[in-house]
């Protein structure tokens, strides 16, 4: 075997040891004595469940209205295409909070279009979704659109020449064909949403049942309790894992269409 | 004529300009060497290529009709069955976007792959078909919307010698049996020769030369289709039977020509000496071996001189005459076997 140079395995077992560290931490602090009372508290399992459906619904969002953008920038030429991906990527790299913030100043109650629909958002669990959908919306956009552009355009072609109009080919090879990469956006746009913190504490507050998401939940208890705050921590490690796992072994792994 | 088209394709440092007319039931064969533009005529034609030209289509002009709406079967290079659907279902996807019900599609569908013999392999996924059983469906899928005019590119290139032979010949009994217009693009001779009623010989984006195949192969008019049929071919000037040839040399021929000329002859006419051969109306000249190359029981001999030739001859003649590159020889051809005919048409 060939020797690997001192130079890249150390750095690559440090930062190994950097990644993994903090999991183990948390692994060996956990307060497993209290496991069973902090678990049944009404605050824990109600931030938990909200957690889970918000972060579903931000997907659903993130899939309905995701994937038509995504294949409007991969197969539709139209002027200013740059544009509009740089725009879509833009909460990609925005800070969480700032995103709350222009959410407010939109569909807050004297916002751009709050004032003029007269539904109220900030502050709701609809307003959570929001929030969770607008920061991981362009992970999905950005894996569906990477997976239309690899995808063989020759099919669609073959199609077309067999009387398909684009909705059919869309949604009968198209989406077929991608189905792959359109799995592990979903999975990444959840994860990123059950994450949330920044704009959703801004734009959604931190309401217990209604509001308060996991990650809240975890920031506000590390000041009053800490052993629930790793409890808590730990419950949504093993969610994330949980799921990226589950999905990794029924569709990723398969590695996408021949 | 069923198909009357003009494709114009301009691309930075490529121009496509053919003229093509194709009647109901007749098999055309687009050939040419790789980069010619087949295939882009072949797209301009099925309207995924934006046509600077004209299809004409049973009369309908097609210009301003989308794909979709064509009714232009085509079957692609490498097939591009759709991975995910069953082999039924791909055959039924046409029908379907046409408006007929799921069940129908699929009973006309069965009926297409029992008429092709793949009935059993209905439910089975593309991928685990052989590459001739994947020609046979795409052609099914292709023919199942009863197209105007067919369209096939490179149907055979995807397949291995051994089962080319057979599916060629079968391809070639279900072209016989379409009643529309079809256009088929091979770059190789033998395919075409066997498939097409008539060859369309395309290079560098126009259209060199056109015929039966019996026409191509006695009067190739490049050097690119001569070598594609394996023949001598020099262009030159024609006065009392001989002709002053372009590439330098003189060839006597058995032909009452005069003026510009093609003449053509094959490899198995030329014969290699080591000294000069004595005393026969012969075309005689001397020329070095560039190349050497066993083809089967023969011996290909490339020679530079004027004019260069190929030359076939056998095993025991290329170890008699000791052939090796750089060595001179001479070459000989009777004039009754050569083919010398006129340049212009």
């Amino acid at each position: 075997m060939r020797r690997i140079p001192p130079a890249l395995l150390v750095p690559a077992v440090l930062g190994l040891l950097f990644l993994v560290l903090p999991l183990v931490g948390l692994l060996v602090r956990t307060p497993w004595t209290s496991v069973p009372r902090l678990l049944a508290a009404p605050d824990s399992l109600n931030a938990l469940r909200l957690s889970l459906v918000t972060a579903t619904l931000a997907t659903v969002l993130s899939l309905v209205l995701g994937v038509p953008l995504a294949w409007l920038l991969a197969r539709v030429r139209f002027p200013g295409r740059r544009l509009v991906r740089a725009l879509v990527t833009i909460p990609l790299v925005l800070p969480p909070v700032v995103g709350g913030v222009a959410l407010l100043l939109v569909f807050g109650r004297r916002g751009l279009v709050g004032s003029w629909w007269g539904l109220s958002l900030p502050f709701t669990t609809a307003g959570v979704v929001v929030a969770e959908a607008f920061v991981a919306m362009p992970f999905l956009v950005v894996a569906v659109e990477g997976a239309l552009l690899a995808a063989d355009l020759r099919y669609e072609e073959a199609a077309v020449t067999l009387g398909a109009s684009r909705w059919t080919v869309f949604r009968r090879i198209t989406l077929p064909m991608v189905g792959p990469g359109v799995v592990a956006g979903a999975v990444l746009c959840w994860a990123r949403a059950l994450g949330e913190f920044g704009a959703t504490i801004t734009f959604a507050g931190n309401f217990p049942g209604r509001t308060q998401t996991m990650p809240l939940a975890v920031y506000l208890a590390l000041e009053s309790d800490p052993d629930a705050a790793i409890l808590l921590s730990l419950v949504l490690l093993l969610v994330s894992v949980a799921v990226l796992v589950g999905l990794r072994g029924r569709w990723i792994g398969e590695g996408g269409m021949a | 004529m069923s198909l009357r088209a003009r494709v114009v394709v301009e691309r930075p440092r490529f121009r496509l300009d053919a003229a093509l007319e194709v009647a109901d039931g007749e098999v055309v064969a687009l050939l040419g060497p790789n980069g010619a533009g087949k295939t882009t005529a072949l797209r301009a034609l099925a309207g995924l290529t934006q046509n600077r030209g004209s299809v004409v289509l049973d009369g309908e002009v097609l210009d301003r009709v989308p794909p979709e709406r064509r009714r232009v079967g085509v079957v692609f290079q490498d097939y591009l069955l759709f991975p995910h659907l069953s082999v039924v279902d791909n055959v039924a996807f046409g029908p379907r976007c046409r408006g007929t019900g799921r069940a129908a599609a699929r009973r006309e569908a069965m009926e297409w792959l029992e008429r092709t013999g793949l009935a059993e392999y209905a439910d089975v996924k593309p991928r685990s078909l052989s590459g001739g059983q994947a020609q046979r469906v795409a052609l099914a899928r292709a023919l199942a919307v009863h197209p105007r005019l067919l369209l096939l590119d490179e149907p055979l290139a995807a397949l291995d010698a051994g089962t080319r032979l057979e599916i060629r010949a079968r391809l070639r009994q279900h072209l016989a049996g379409f009643e529309a217009a079809t256009v088929l693009v091979t770059h190789d001779a033998l395919d075409a020769m066997v498939l097409a009623d008539r060859i369309v010989v395309l290079e560098r984006g126009a259209i060199v030369q056109e015929g039966t195949p019996a026409e191509i192969t006695r009067r190739p008019r490049t050097d690119y289709v001569a070598r594609l049929v394996g023949l001598n071919l020099y262009r030159g000037r024609a006065a009392d039977g001989v002709v002053e040839l372009a590439a330098g040399g003189r060839l006597s021929v058995d032909a009452p020509v005069t003026g510009e000329v093609f003449v053509a002859f094959p490899p198995s006419a030329v014969a290699l000496y080591a000294q000069r051969p004595e005393g026969s109306p012969r075309n005689v000249w001397r020329g070095t071996v560039m190349g050497v190359e066993r083809q089967g029981d023969r011996v290909r001999v490339e020679l530079s001189g004027a004019p260069p030739v190929v030359a076939d001859v056998t095993p025991a003649a290329v170890a008699e005459l000791e052939l090796l590159a750089g060595q001179p020889v001479w070459a000989a051809v009777k004039a009754t076997e050569t083919h010398a005919y006129p340049a212009q048409v």
